[in-house]
């Protein structure tokens, strides 16, 4: 049972890989920014808990400000993914316009709560 | 909606002229929702209603005088006497900023209005724009016909009225707007999956968290609303876009607020919406890796993480519960707290049991505050289901929770109030369709005769929308000869009547247009058009006669005229006018606001309700013999005692009836204030029954001193007694001023004796 289960696993991993690699280059980038961007939320919040949380503002302005952007890059990989038949009209300059917009306010936001 | 015309240049102009026409619609209703506000203004004065609008008429002034800087860091030491008040952190500050914006930018276009008129009429302007805000989120559920009737219904309701009159300068005035616009917006996100909507959306909350505590209604019923769409497998790409930077932005920007602060990730409130955010981003997971794995390695990536992920998620739910359980509110605010256990307040916190606004409504006031919209929304409910969409499960979730909290607070029934006005015009804009496209039908098969009964039914749909083009002048004369009568005929052409619920069930499960018999959808019509008639009629009635009371000036008909009973501002002037700056008034915390914005004194306690004990010295006092109440107050620094009496001339709400209160909040912090002393039987009572402690106190002394003056017999009109103690003096206070009517009392504390008469007190031998 084990040794199906480890098998299924090693399968498992390779489909994905092998999936994944067929995804276009943009899209790619855009995972890679995502994950940048967690990876630098979980930083921060490790951080804290060494540190202490004391400006409370600052530390919920960096994760959010992490997190914001992140889930902001994934809506914009649905937007562009060509794959999504909901969004086959939307033009890929329209989606990173509002993606850049949504950013600016979600910095704006964040600059003025950082303390 | 009409059935979809053919592009024949017929058709584009028909479609222009629907549009201007819709247009004119829409500026008639704002206007309607405007001039239906203004009876106050009309019947009384331009004056601030109530208690709250006081509170923040002062704020704005305070602002419009010394600039946002000095508004942000206000400190208020003219309230809540020791202790002050920290203004810029415990205000939600959207209803005065959006009014002291509009105060300068109309002064710097030069056109001088002062600050208490932008106030009294911020509330009927942006009751027309809520209308407009219905019309647009009506729209995104099912169509302009809709969006038209609901934005009329929401324009008269009662409800809505009884918040928003002219003079009504409170939160909801603005906030409602808010609500409905966010609502809108989210929707219009959801329906489009753009990422800009999905930005106003997040600004749009914000602006609602600035002005109202009721916004974490939003931010728990869009989470709901996610979680129900995905529960029930509609989730789409469109969802995590309308959802997740709406919950990450409005957290930053409820943060930012300085009232909310912190609360917006730390307080129970806003958890549902972080747990909806977690769930939403592993079922996009899921979903993302279905989509590029094959279904057998799916099926085994499902066991491996289930298997993992269930562990992990037990062992972080038992964190989370450990820490929310260990609060004892379990992390919810004491209002939160009392709306999803409505007998908690009358338990833990009488101060919020005690507020008028916060009782159960009773069945009368559904009707009279929503009207024929109470049975038209099952009707809507079903329309609602016939297509199911995001938008109207959105809608039916929104009319479900806010009938609920309705049930629970009467002062929610706001917010149902839209909820109602969307679905109820919904089922009227549907059911109209099914009539009149019956009368067209009938009337095409009548006029043309034998030729459209030729073929089959989809035969005769086609001839029928071609038909319909020549016969559409004879249905249009029709309907206009039929409403030119009705005054406000816009209304009346999109109203329908509650009894055919099942047309619009019928017309939709069968593909061919059903058409109801010519007489039947005739007299459908009519009487459709009566009953809107008999819903404005309604609501002008309520908004004259009762939603337009400044309750600051009482008016009352006798047999020799009209009397007017201003003895509040006469009270309050001669506060102004006859007491040094620096006095401190003491009163109940009904009058606070009143008498810091219109006498401009120190008060001890108003209506801000914030300190529980402060509240508790005032009603002790009260409530004790007069030298207790004579020393509480002196250690209070206070130099005048103001006391509202009602027993002259009939007013009701005066501080005798208030008294239980005082006792109540008093002896819950202070033991020797014990409420059965008061009691006879029970009842708090003041003839000759009543007991000495309830004949001793400083309330009952300083409502009846010298009343038995004015009849002889001390008869007083709202306890239908003779009062039991009628000759007393008063040793420890004097009276000043007493109003007109009688209605305001005010004593000041007399200054302790320089000598005192008979033995002092030995020195006990040590």
């Amino acid at each position: 049972m084990a040794k199906s289960t480890s098998s299924d696993v090693l399968t498992l991993i390779h489909s994905l890989r092998s999936a994944y690699a067929a995804t276009p280059t943009n899209l790619k980038i855009i995972d890679l920014y995502v994950v940048f961007a967690i990876a630098t939320a979980v930083i921060q919040v490790v951080y804290m808990g060494i540190v202490g949380s004391f400006p409370f503002n600052s530390f919920l302005s960096g994760v959010l400000s992490c997190v914001g952007t992140a889930v902001l890059a994934v809506c914009l990989r649905i937007q562009v993914n060509k794959e999504n038949k909901e969004f086959k009209d939307l033009p890929p300059e329209r989606a990173f316009a509002d993606f850049v917009l949504c950013n600016l306010v979600l910095h704006l936001v964040i600059m003025n709560f950082l303390g | 909606m009409v059935a979809p015309v053919e592009p024949k240049p017929g058709g584009t102009l028909r479609n222009a002229f629907g549009g201007v026409l819709g247009f004119f619609i829409l500026l008639l209703i704002g206007v309607l929702a405007f001039s239906i506000r203004l009876f106050s203004v009309i019947k009384y004065e331009s004056v601030i209603h109530e208690f709250d609008p006081y509170f923040n008429y002062r704020v704005t002034q305070f602002l419009t005088k010394n600039g946002i800087y000095e508004f942000w860091n206000w400190f208020d030491d003219r309230t809540w006497y020791p202790l002050g008040r920290v203004i810029g952190g415990t205000v939600y500050p959207g209803l005065t900023l959006t009014a002291g914006t509009m105060w300068w930018i109309l002064n710097s276009l030069n056109i001088p209005l002062s600050v208490e008129t932008v106030c009294v009429f911020t509330a009927p302007v942006f009751s027309a724009f809520a209308a407009w805000a219905t019309y647009f989120l009506t729209k995104e559920v099912k169509g302009i016909g809709s969006g038209l009737t609901a934005a009329t219904l929401l324009a008269l309701v009662p409800s809505y009225i009884s918040r928003s009159v002219a003079g009504s300068y409170d939160n909801e005035a603005v906030a409602i707007f808010a609500l409905i616009f966010t609502f809108f917006l989210y929707i219009k996100t959801l329906n489009t999956g753009s990422l800009f909507y999905a930005t106003l959306n997040a600004l749009s909350y914000f602006y609602m968290v600035c002005s109202w505590g009721g916004y974490t209604f939003i931010i728990n019923l869009i989470p709901m609303h996610a979680l129900l769409c995905i529960v029930t497998g509609r989730y789409s790409s469109r969802l995590y876009i309308a959802y997740a930077p709406l919950v990450v932005l409005g957290t930053l920007l409820a943060a930012l607020v300085p009232v909310v602060g912190f609360n917006a990730v730390m307080t129970s409130e806003h958890f549902a919406s972080f747990l909806v955010f977690i769930i939403i981003h592993v079922v996009a997971f899921v979903y993302f890796i279905k989509g590029i794995l094959s279904p057998k390695m799916f099926k085994v990536a499902i066991t491996l993480v289930l298997t993992v992920g269930i562990a992990v998620c037990i062992a972080v739910i038992a964190i989370l519960v450990a820490l929310v359980a260990s609060s004892p509110t379990k992390g919810w605010s004491g209002r939160s707290l009392s709306l999803l256990d409505p007998t908690y307040a009358s338990k833990y916190i009488p101060i919020i049991a005690s507020v008028s606004e916060h009782q159960p409504p009773t069945w009368p006031s559904y009707f009279m505050d929503i009207n024929i919209l109470a049975f038209l929304v099952p009707a809507g409910i079903i329309a609602c289901f016939l297509p199911l969409s995001d938008a109207s499960s959105f809608v039916v979730l929104y009319l479900v929770t806010s009938v609920y909290f309705s049930g629970v607070m009467v002062r929610l029934m706001l917010v149902l109030a839209p909820a109602a006005c969307i679905l109820s015009g919904i089922a009227l804009s549907e059911a109209f369709d099914v009539l009149t496209r019956s009368v067209k039908l009938q009337l095409v098969k009548l006029l043309e005769g034998p030729l459209s009964n030729a073929g089959d039914t989809k035969d005769e749909n086609s001839t029928a929308q071609n038909d319909v083009l020549k016969a559409d002048k004879q249905v249009a004369t029709n309907n206009k000869t039929e409403d030119v009568k009705e005054r406000p005929s816009k209304k009346n052409r999109k109203k329908d009547k509650e009894n055919t619920e099942k047309a619009p069930v019928k017309s939709h499960n069968e593909k061919r247009l059903l058409a109801l018999p010519l007489e039947a959808s005739a007299i459908a019509i009519i009487l459709l058009v009566v009953l809107g008639s008999l819903y404005v009629i309604h609501c002008v009635w309520a908004a004259a006669e009762a939603y337009s009371a400044p309750s600051i000036v009482l008016t009352s008909r006798s047999h020799d005229g009209l009397h007017v009973f201003d003895d509040f501002r006469e009270a309050y002037a001669w506060l102004r006018h006859n007491t040094e700056a620096d006095d401190k008034v003491a009163s109940w915390w009904d009058y606070g606001y009143q008498t810091t914005a219109m006498a401009n004194r120190t008060v001890i306690v108003d209506n801000n309700t914030w300190n529980n004990t402060h509240i508790a010295t005032v009603g002790t006092a009260m409530s004790s013999p007069e030298k207790p109440a004579w020393e509480i107050f002196n250690s209070l620094d206070v130099k005048y005692v103001l006391v509202v009496f009602g027993g002259l001339v009939g007013y009701p709400s005066d501080d005798i009836n208030k008294f239980l209160w005082m006792v109540r909040i008093g002896g819950g912090v202070f033991p020797h204030i014990k409420e059965p002393d008061y009691l006879r039987d029970g009842q708090y009572r003041i003839d000759a029954q009543a007991t000495p402690t309830m004949l001793n106190c400083l309330m009952y002394k300083l409502s009846y001193y010298r009343f038995v003056e004015t009849d002889g017999k001390g008869f007083d009109r709202v306890r239908r007694t003779e009062i039991g103690k009628k000759h007393f003096k008063l040793s420890h206070f004097e009276e000043v001023f007493t109003t007109h009517h009688w209605m305001v009392r005010i004593y000041k504390l007399k200054p302790p004796k320089n000598r005192m008469k008979g033995k002092t007190k030995k020195p006990k031998p040590v």
